[in-house]
């Protein structure tokens, strides 16, 4: 393999100065023609294409990124990995992608920094108590990590919460998945891209997907800002522009895209050991191994493609925050952003053949999606390469619309639709 | 460490001397003092280390745009991390300390990383810690502790923080020349005016200015300004107070500090207020940055921006050094070099990277005695003990490409370097407007606006003082017209500005060694991004600015690359051989500097204004009586009402048993209550609930289910008929206010041809709900107005009268299967009923009894609790509820009701538990399986939905949604709790007390 990364090769070019190291990824022009395309040069569409080359031995491939890979939601999130899910169909799909993220650093042999912190959704009523209880139980019965915290056990993993009954919402208890954590949300899409470009994979950055070609019912190829792409198959991965991508193919998805917004404080010194999530005061926050609090909340209510959200959600989020660690209120907020989320009516994505032949969608991933990056992937790629539904996501068709076989994740999707 | 405060001058208060600590240390400053200057005038250099080689540092910039001088303030629970010493105004006792450097600033272990920066360039955590895998978590550890910049209070913050909301004409963005005379014109005019600027005075660049304005000294001119401003009613200063973010609709935050400058206030006031502005039209006469020169080592303490040099000689009369130099590729930088020279330091020469400087500047230089370099660069620098001691000249190719020959060295303790300036362009793109580039002045300046915001003065890109008075004046004439105003008359100050050569642009100053070898050539200072990373960037396929951002942290410090992003991305463009403009600048998001999360909370916080309680007009009683609370939505709920230390089991079953045998009182005021009116309402009704309105009689009531599109039950309650065209509706607690938008949703944008109005009236009732055989008997003597028989008022209606002189509406509904009424009097009468029912049912043994009670009550009889025993996927079906949907009219819900999965066999359908043991209570929430497994995935069954000891039964009892539950009578199946027991129990109708309904109907 051309430049390994390894601590050896780090030294072996710095001898050199580091004039040596090669691209990650090449930057080529697309080619008229291609076995698939993948449009969306996300952590999604990326990890697809590499999983197309790698597990199905599709290596004409090229991915198109209207912008720069990454850029969207990829590189707009709050990081978090968890598969805390409560029914088995997305328990068993994001378990699948928590079980790849745990050798993803090795695998790509990039290190995307995924960080086992842990995860802890708070529950402030008796409700909340209630549904923790209900899908701690579900997620041991699946295999998969969990544990119901006291108020006393909180505070032992994280000090400087505010445990005091006499708050607000006074936090009862929490659901810990010991598993569960973050990573460098930028360093996942460049590592699949590097991993997908080594088995001969064009990326192919600022090539927007202007239409999307079609003949007696089968995908023919793609229109682009830099011409018409062939390809018998044709992936959509494209987060808060599936719909506007699907209109390409007079499809409807049973899609709201709505801002989700974040933000940043300035770097501390390690002040937080996990991940923290409450629903019930809207509000998470982990710190990124800058030193960064990294902070998210529900999504803008209004429907909309601009990549801002209103300010007020950002003070409720905020307000939620101090509310949890009143010790933060004399930090300062460095820098805020939004994305475009995709939400589906069951808060579950939609992973699916389409009535297009040979075109396939994988949206609806709303405020959820980077912890499902690789597992996305690993079954997207399984299924274009074969036309069919992996097991691990049949259920997440887009069929369940027309049957009512819906996968209510509201609780689990840990904020607030 | 000598003093080098000068004998005289600056905008300081000699007769106010300071005392304050840095490090431990103890120093004197003067009031108008930052702690820059101060420790600057002590003869302090070096300020911090860097983040990542851990690289001795001094003060860059002067302001906000500092990147190096970052200070942790105070100590415990009022400690500050991460502020930028030169935004930190002195007060006396002040103390504060370095936030890099391990164990200490002076000696820390991480310089190695210095050391060893060749195995450290940008991403290197990208390429390595990857093996072994376990070991990660270690590596992780030590990244952790060698990052993070300040340390985070580890205590509650005791300050108060407000908000204030606020609208004015026009907002002017920075209080420099530019700003002020766009604030006199439009204060003249009468328009409303809010000034703010992030520093402690006004005047911008006229605070470290010499220039003469309309032939008067600059801060005469500037006092006189700013007392004029200052005496206009219409007009408001706010000084400290940084234009923080700016958003749509001409929205923008300001983000003001009141206290921190003063010692001792304390708590008294807010110690920040967030000023959420809308603004008719804005001016963003925000300025300029000077940005660096990027050369070998060009980090040393002692290097700092040409302007920053002037600031502190002039506005704090602080000599930076005893000798100085500047380099520079514009004429902006020579006036540092008259005013080191005025301050007596010893000026060892310019250095200009362009071949031909101005005359006029060549002149200037030579009647001073300071020699001119021009074509030549700095290729390098030497540091002494306590900072900068010489650079080193070459002399440039014409292009400015290579080094052609070392042309020796100037000792120098100072450096003032100018890049060039950056209109501080950051709001105007912020509002969605977009950055255009200045070939000619090798900038970014603002594009078209898309808001309604004007910039002005050097944050247009024009540099020369007149100028920008006079453009002030021309965006505050602007403003005034666009606001409706007549314009006053205002006369333009004029100040002779010098002409001049054009800057050329030096992005990367060349040191005449090979690519990645020499001194590191800092792009970011914060950040420790050097030119080389972002060239390694470029090579490794990293073409995007937003990716070597990324890659390289590039900008993403506490300064948010004030001073360096646009040398990087010129940089990035040379090494992609494409345009600047082609490359294009990151993204600029809020904030423009970093905000107090206290004061983006503001007072929304705590158990009074975070989300507001809501207490019943009883709540006082139940607090006089013991009740220990639950939260139910925002209301606080009486959820027990322990006697004599008793236990919640033990006092939710004398509750039980007392209701279940004689009465008990619920506080239900916290149902929702909504009013429905209108000609139309009963079909709305048809519509939103599942079962028939139409045909319901006057005076009686009916028990709803609403359906979400996809057919799940979403919420319920009993709604009843006051007249013709008037219904009243309840809801559950937490349901009642999406209810609400629910209903207006489905008008306003489905049917608003519909008349039909609804109206929130759950405050306007409160509500005592008497359950139990003897609630009758009791009601009785109460009442004399109603004929409360069964048969004259039967179950399910209501009745309207009074309960003890209190006028009351009556229904006669049940959610415990008990005889009850619930007896509705106006909020103000509530604790006066609740009294008089106690007192009057004293001889009933009358027990008031909280949620836990009423949840068993109806648990007992198999009422359903919408988001208890429902989670949204259950459908009115699965609750065994099939007769309360029409099988005739349309309702939301219906068509999804039809879909094939709604009729699978296996769907989990509510049914009752009863456990083996009788006196086992089943944790809630547990997964049912039919066969106990430890070989994972174990398929689940089902689930516990509500669970508890039944006292009136003698056995626990519980309700679970079980696949195909309904058809499962007397099957067994186990809870696997958390705490590792299988608990077996048997599937049950969910009705365990009377069955036969006939109790609540007597």
């Amino acid at each position: 393999m051309k430049n390994k990364y390894s601590i050896f090769s780090l030294v072996r070019n710095a001898v050199s100065y580091h004039q040596n190291w090669s691209q990650a990824w090449r930057s080529p022009d697309p080619k008229p023609a291609y076995d698939a395309i993948i449009v969306g040069g996300g952590g999604h569409g990326l990890a697809t294409a590499y999983y197309l080359a790698k597990e199905h031995s599709i290596t004409r491939v090229a991915v198109l990124e209207k912008g720069w890979i990454g850029g969207g939601n990829t590189g707009r999130n709050t990081t978090i990995v968890r598969s805390n899910y409560l029914w088995d169909e997305a328990a068993h799909l994001y378990e699948k992608s928590l079980k790849l993220w745990e050798g993803l650093s090795q695998e790509l042999n990039y290190n995307v920094m995924f960080s086992q912190r842990g995860v802890m959704n708070l529950g402030h009523t008796l409700q909340d108590m209630r549904d923790i209880v209900r899908r701690s139980s579900a997620n041991q019965l699946n295999g998969i990590d969990s544990e119901v915290l006291t108020p006393a056990q909180i505070k032992n993993i994280e000090p400087t919460i505010n445990i005091s009954q006499q708050a607000r919402y006074p936090i009862l208890g929490a659901s810990f998945q010991p598993r569960g954590g973050v990573a460098r949300h930028d360093a996942v899409a460049w590592g699949f891209a590097r991993g997908a470009d080594r088995y001969g994979v064009d990326v192919i950055q600022n090539c927007e997907v202007t239409g999307i070609r079609q003949q007696n019912g089968s995908v023919t190829g793609v229109d682009t800002t830099r011409g018409f792409i062939a390809a018998p198959k044709v992936g959509v991965v494209a987060a808060g522009h599936s719909s506007l991508l699907a209109d390409y193919a007079g499809l409807r998805m049973p899609i709201e895209s709505h801002p989700l917004q974040a933000l940043v404080s300035e770097p501390l010194k390690p002040v937080l050991n996990t991940v923290i999530m409450s629903n019930a005061v809207h509000g998470y926050i982990s710190q990124s191994d800058k030193g960064e609090l990294v902070v998210g909340a529900g999504i803008d209510s209004y429907i909309g493609y601009g990549q801002r959200g209103s300010y007020s959600v950002i003070e409720g989020n905020i307000a939620a925050i101090v509310e949890l660690f009143p010790n933060f209120s004399r930090v300062k907020m460095l820098r805020q952003w939004g994305g475009i989320v995709d939400v589906c009516p069951d808060a579950c994505p939609i992973i699916s053949l389409t009535p297009v032949k040979g075109l396939y969608f994988n949206c609806g991933w709303g405020t959820g999606g980077f912890k499902a990056t690789p597992g996305s992937g690993w079954v997207f790629a399984y299924t274009i390469a074969r036309n069919t539904p992996h097991g691990l996501n049949a259920a997440f068709d887009l069929n369940r619309f027309y049957t009512g076989a819906l996968i209510d994740e509201h609780g689990a999707a840990g904020v607030a639709h | 460490m000598s003093s080098q405060r000068l004998p005289s001058g600056g905008r300081i208060n000699r007769g106010r001397p300071l005392e304050f600590f840095f490090n431990g240390r103890r120093y004197e400053g003067f009031e108008g003092d930052t702690l820059a200057s101060g420790l600057l005038a002590n003869g302090i250099r070096l300020f911090g280390r860097s983040f990542k080689y851990h690289r001795p540092r001094g003060l860059f910039g002067s302001g906000s745009e500092e990147p190096n001088a970052l200070v942790q303030l105070g100590e415990g629970a009022s400690t500050i991390p991460n502020l930028k010493a030169t935004q930190v105004e002195l007060f006396d006792g002040l103390s504060a300390r370095t936030v890099v450097g391990w164990p200490s600033l002076e000696i820390d272990l991480y310089a190695i990383n210095n050391r060893i920066g060749r195995l450290l360039p940008a991403g290197f955590y990208y390429k390595t810690f990857m093996r072994p895998r376990f070991l990660w978590d270690w590596y992780e550890g030590r990244i952790r502790h060698a990052a993070g910049l300040g340390f985070a209070p580890t205590e509650p913050d005791s300050a108060r923080y407000d908000k204030r909301n606020a609208h004015c004409d026009v907002l002017v963005v920075g209080a420099g020349p530019t700003g002020l005379m766009a604030a006199l014109v439009a204060g003249r005019s009468g328009a409303r005016v809010i000034v703010a600027d992030e520093q402690a005075e006004m005047g911008g660049d006229l605070l470290s200015s010499t220039q003469h304005v309309s032939g008067a000294c600059p801060w005469m001119f500037l006092d006189n300004l700013v007392k004029e401003l200052s005496l206009m009613d219409n007009v408001m200063l706010l000084p400290r107070s940084t234009v923080s973010g700016y958003y749509d609709y001409n929205f923008l935050v300001i983000n003001q500090r009141r206290t921190d400058h003063q010692a001792g206030i304390g708590d008294i006031v807010s110690r920040e207020r967030n000023w959420r502005v809308r603004a008719r039209q804005v001016v963003l006469a925000t300025g300029a940055i000077e940005r660096g020169l990027v050369f070998a080592d060009n980090d040393r303490p002692g290097i700092m921006l040409s302007s920053a040099v002037r600031t502190y000689i002039n506005r704090y009369a602080v000599r930076p050094g005893r000798t100085g130099a500047v380099f520079t590729n514009n004429d902006s930088a020579y006036q540092t070099a008259v005013e080191m020279h005025g301050a007596g330091m010893e000026v060892k020469g310019v250095i200009d990277v362009r071949q031909r400087p101005s005359q006029e500047r060549l002149l200037q230089m030579d009647t001073l005695g300071i020699p001119v370099y021009s074509g030549h660069g700095v290729g390098g620098t030497r540091s002494g003990r306590q900072g900068l001691r010489a650079v080193e000249l070459c002399r440039l190719s014409a292009d400015g490409r290579d080094v052609l020959t070392q042309k020796g060295s100037l000792d120098c303790q100072v450096l003032a370097i100018s890049g060039g300036w950056n209109p501080a362009i950051h709001l105007h793109c912020q509002s969605g407007g977009r950055p255009k580039y200045d070939d000619d002045q090798a900038c970014f300046v603002p594009d078209k606006s898309v808001q309604s915001e004007r910039s002005a003065g050097s944050a247009l890109g024009i540099f020369q003082l007149g100028n920008c008075l006079s453009d002030g004046v021309d965006a505050g004439v602007h403003a005034v017209r666009e606001t409706g105003y007549a314009c006053a008359h205002i006369d333009i100050p004029y100040a002779s500005d010098r002409t001049g050569s054009a800057i050329e642009p030096m992005w990367n100053v060349p040191d005449g060694v090979l690519p990645g070898r020499g001194g590191k050539k800092f792009v970011d200072y914060q950040n420790d991004t050097t030119a080389a990373d972002i060239a390694l960037a470029a090579r490794e396929g990293y073409r995007s600015i937003e990716h070597v951002k990324r890659y390289t942290a590039l900008g993403f410090g506490t300064d948010q690359g004030k001073t360096g992003n646009i040398n990087g991305l010129a940089i990035l463009a040379q090494h992609l051989g494409q345009s600047i403009p082609a490359t294009g600048t990151t993204t600029f998001r809020p904030n423009y500097t970093p905000v107090t999360f206290g004061a983006i909370a503001g007072r929304e916080l705590g158990t009074v204004f975070f989300d507001p309680v809501r207490k019943t007009p009883m709540h006082d009683w139940h607090v006089a009586h013991g009740a220990v609370f639950e939260d139910v939505g925002q209301w606080k709920r009486p959820w027990y009402y322990p006697k004599g230390g008793e236990t919640m089991e033990s006092a939710v079953r004398r509750e039980c048993l007392a209701t279940r045998k004689s009465i008990g009182l619920l506080d239900a005021s916290t149902l929702g209550k909504i009013e429905v009116r209108g000609r139309d309402s009963a079909e709305f009704l048809n519509r939103i609930y599942t079962n028939a309105w139409s045909k319901l009689e006057i005076n009686r009531c009916r028990y709803g289910l609403m359906l979400g599109e996809d057919g799940m039950v979403m919420d319920d309650g009993v709604s009843s008929r006051l007249g013709d065209n008037h219904y009243y509706m309840t809801t559950t607690t937490g349901g009642a206010a999406h209810v609400l938008g629910w209903l207006e949703r489905w008008h306003q944008t489905e049917w608003p041809e519909l008349e039909v109005f609804f109206t929130s009236v759950t405050d306007r009732w409160a509500v005592a709900s008497i359950a139990g055989p003897n609630s009758r008997s009791l009601l009785d003597r109460l009442c004399s107005d109603i004929d409360l028989s069964a048969g004259a008022f039967p179950f399910m209606s209501l009745r309207e009268g009074s309960v003890a002189g209190i006028s009351a509406r009556l229904f006669r509904i049940s959610f415990s299967g008990e005889l009850a009424f619930e007896i509705n009097v106006s909020a103000d009468d509530g604790v006066a009923l609740w009294e008089l029912l106690m007192e009057a049912g004293g001889e009933y043994g009358i027990t008031p009894y909280g949620t836990e009670t009423m949840h068993v009550l109806r648990a007992e009889k198999g009422y359903v609790i919408v988001g208890q025993d429902t989670d949204g996927s259950v459908t009115p079906a699965d609750l065994g509820m099939d007769w309360i949907v029409s099988k005739t009219k349309d309702f939301i819900g219906k068509r999804s009701l039809a879909r094939s999965d709604m009729l699978r066999d296996s769907r989990k359908q509510l049914v009752g538990l009863v456990t083996e043991q009788p006196e086992t209570v089943l944790p809630e929430g547990t997964q049912l399986v039919n066969e106990p497994s430890t070989d994972y995935p174990v398929p689940m069954t089902g689930h516990v939905t509500s669970s508890y000891y039944s006292s009136t039964l003698g056995h626990s009892i519980a309700l679970a949604l079980i696949k195909g539950g309904h058809t499962r009578m007397g099957a067994s199946v186990y809870a696997p709790t958390l705490d590792g027991q299988c608990i077996k129990a048997i599937i049950s109708s969910p009705v365990f007390y009377d069955p036969e309904n006939k109790l609540h109907k007597t």
